[in-house]
């Protein structure tokens, strides 16, 4: 049944994979998300639903470990910060490659290098924009509650499985780290050997029942043939950026300027929509649930005849560009953003708001 | 007694397994890796395990085991063979999973996701194919080089002070305690074979048995990269190889 | 006393001419074909005498392409 707790959102992540029927955790400790691996090793999931979890010598192996476990049919998940999914890329790319069902969770942290532990968003080019080698993309989807990065667990599993394609969950320190109240999902069974037989007859999972052997590759030599499975890729995406783009509006219509952010910022930049209304701005805030695919076209409706577009984010202006693609530049688009781990206050995002519009 | 009358049904002692796939392997002429591909297939149909058998190739010559032995196979990423490994054997435990791979791929690269899958005694079966360079490349230095080897990145041979000593990984994986068999075989002659087969076979037997880590190195040519006949590359590998590589059991 | 007596079969297109099966043979039963190729050009293997073949698979053994199959029978 539902459950709610309070609770730190990396541990809101361990609890819903667990209740997701998640099959396998494969993770390094990197701050700021140690709290999911620890939260998974202190509630046992594999004496109660069978679920794997297992500390790899690093993140290399773990999301290699994701990219076997996925390439067998299960459903499986890794978790690191910034520098980790840095290492991680390689094997992200395999898995997009080999259009394998995954979950990643990447809770930012300031960059770049070792940088610092506390919260970012300047990871956010890594995560839509490929990241690793070649032309892929990820599911990309942002959390700003804890609530959501419960619900994007099974959202993330969901579309991964639905697309053969890795899900990230592109959370901060901020959504990571913060306590806040949860409804936890059900607990779902963990599918069974057979029903993943079933369910992903391409999966690796011994040739049993089958006559012909299933291979999960990502070499092609034949360019003509290594082009077709580059389309067959391409043609997945346009699907998924016409049916999976996700965002919230908060009082677009109407309002002269446009805040955009993600995750925790957009809760911020809400805040600072209030304090600019008290002072007689209209303002709407409109927020990307998903990055990739991005919600241009609902950016581009909701700028209509409207006066200017504040981006704010935490690094130097990455979300920004992808604004304005969807504007064409049609009006002013600016950015305001913190970095080095600073997290702004509403009342600076209405000082920033004030000098656009003075500008 | 004419030819024809031995060539029949009933006295054949000896055919292709038949696990491996009638296409042409893409090995040069000569390259161990095609003996070590019958065995393995062999073995896994002599077990009766392919239903549930998973191979990870490797990125080095081997990559493309998964076209010539009829099992489930992962290609995995250069080096993470037993990471990709140690998912397959946690998710699927009834499952029986071998890595195959290089030196490039197991002794460099891939170093830490072997020690640490032999260290957490993984039941899986490593099959190391050692020929002392890299094949797929065009011939360049791998840790286990020799001394004073000739390789297209050392040109001069191998020197200690630039390069370092050659890496007997299969050493250092006996004195894991996750490892419960590690051996060294080479398949350079029909005795050698059989050996080599009767290794594997302990091996794959030891995963079904859920026993831990086995690890066979299978000391090798690349008479390619070496730049000699398969004839000359076994001599020079018998003279030369064994002195840093010696076969037999490391640890039973 | 029983003698034994063996055979084998090319598969030519298969074969990539190594010689490592000719090295191989304890009774010099193999060559490796001088001037003749398969459709991949190599030189592949046959017997070249066939009375001195015993059977004893060393070459199929050694062949990295599987390309040999051994047959053998007892004559008494």
């Amino acid at each position: 049944m539902e459950e709610v707790r309070l609770m730190k959102g990396n541990e809101a992540i361990a609890h819903a994979a667990i209740r997701y029927g998640c099959d396998g955790y494969f993770g390094y400790p990197i701050t700021p998300q140690s709290e999911v691996l620890e939260t998974l090793e202190a509630l046992m999931p594999w004496d109660t639903t069978g679920m794997v979890v297992l500390q790899a010598e690093s993140e290399v192996a773990a999301i290699n470990m994701v990219y076997g476990g996925a390439a067998t049919g299960k459903a499986v998940m890794t978790s690191s910060s910034s520098p980790g999914v840095s290492l991680k890329q390689e094997g992200i790319s395999y898995i997009a490659a080999s259009s394998l069902p995954a979950l990643i969770l990447n809770v930012m942290r300031g960059g770049p290098g070792l940088g610092t532990i506390q919260p970012s968003q300047a990871d956010y080019f890594q995560a839509v924009k490929g990241g690793g080698h070649g032309d892929y993309h990820l599911i990309v989807l942002a959390p700003s509650t804890v609530q959501e990065m419960a619900d994007f667990v099974g959202l993330g599993f969901d579309l991964a499985f639905k697309y053969c394609n890795p899900s990230m969950i592109l959370a901060d320190g901020i959504v990571g780290q913060m306590m806040e109240k949860v409804v936890l999902p059900v607990q779902r069974p963990r599918r069974t050997d057979a029903e993943i037989r079933e369910q992903c007859p391409w999966a690796v999972t011994g040739r049993e029942g089958r006559r012909k052997r299933n291979v999960v590759t990502s070499l092609e030599l034949e360019s003509d043939k290594m082009e077709v499975i580059n389309d067959q890729l391409q043609a997945k995406y346009r699907e998924i950026e016409a049916n999976e783009t996700r965002w919230e509006e908060i009082d677009t219509e109407g309002a002269d300027y446009l805040i955009i952010s993600f995750g925790s910022v957009a809760r911020i930049s809400t805040k600072a929509k209030e304090l600019a209304e008290e002072e007689g701005l209209k303002v709407g805030v409109l927020r990307p649930i998903t990055l990739w695919p991005f919600p241009s076209e609902a950016i581009r409706k909701a700028a209509e005849g409207k006066k200017g577009i504040l981006v704010v984010e935490l690094n130097a202006g990455q979300m920004i560009e992808d604004v304005r693609l969807a504007v064409h530049d049609s009006l002013p688009v600016k950015h305001f953003g913190r970095m080095g781990g600073i997290i702004p206050s509403p009342s600076e995002i209405v000082n920033a708001l004030k000098g656009m519009i003075n500008y | 007694m004419e030819l024809q009358d031995i060539i029949r049904p009933e006295n054949k002692v000896y055919a292709a397994p038949e696990l491996l796939d009638e296409v042409n392997m893409h090995y040069c002429p000569g390259c161990s890796h095609g003996v070590i591909h019958k065995l393995v297939a062999e073995v896994i149909a002599e077990l009766g395990i392919v239903e549930r058998t998973v191979g990870v190739s490797p990125v080095g010559c081997a990559v493309f085991a998964y076209n010539y032995i009829d099992c489930d196979w992962i290609e995995a990423a250069h080096g993470r063979a037993p990471a990709v490994a140690t998912a397959v054997n946690r998710l699927w435990p009834e499952n029986v999973v071998f890595t195959y791979q290089g030196d490039g791929d197991m002794s460099a690269i891939g170093t830490a996701e072997t020690i640490h899958a032999a260290n957490r005694g993984e039941n899986i079966v490593m099959i190391f194919v050692n020929n002392a360079i890299y094949g797929m490349t065009g011939g360049q230095m791998a840790p286990t080089t020799l001394i004073g080897q000739k390789t297209a990145t050392s040109p001069y041979g191998r020197r200690v002070d630039l390069n370092g000593h050659p890496l007997e990984i299969t050493n250092l994986l006996k004195e894991l305690d996750g490892t419960c068999y590690v051996t060294r075989q080479s398949v350079h002659t029909p005795a050698n074979v059989r050996k080599t087969k009767a290794a594997l076979k302990k091996a794959f037997q030891n995963a079904i048995d859920k026993k831990g880590t086995s690890v066979v190195e299978v000391v090798s040519t690349c008479n390619s990269g070496w730049k000699m006949s398969p004839e000359k590359a076994n001599e020079w590998m018998a003279q030369n190889m064994f002195e840093k590589y010696p076969l037999g059991d490391l640890k039973v | 006393m029983a003698k034994i007596k063996g055979a084998v079969t090319v598969n030519k297109e298969r074969c990539k001419g190594c010689n490592l099966c000719v090295v191989a043979c304890p009774t010099d039963t193999l060559s490796l074909q001088p001037l003749e190729v398969n459709d991949r050009g190599y030189h592949f293997a046959y017997m070249s005498n066939p009375d001195a073949c015993i059977g004893c698979c060393s070459c199929a053994l050694v062949c990295p392409d599987a390309c040999i199959e051994v047959y053998r029978v007892k004559v008494d």
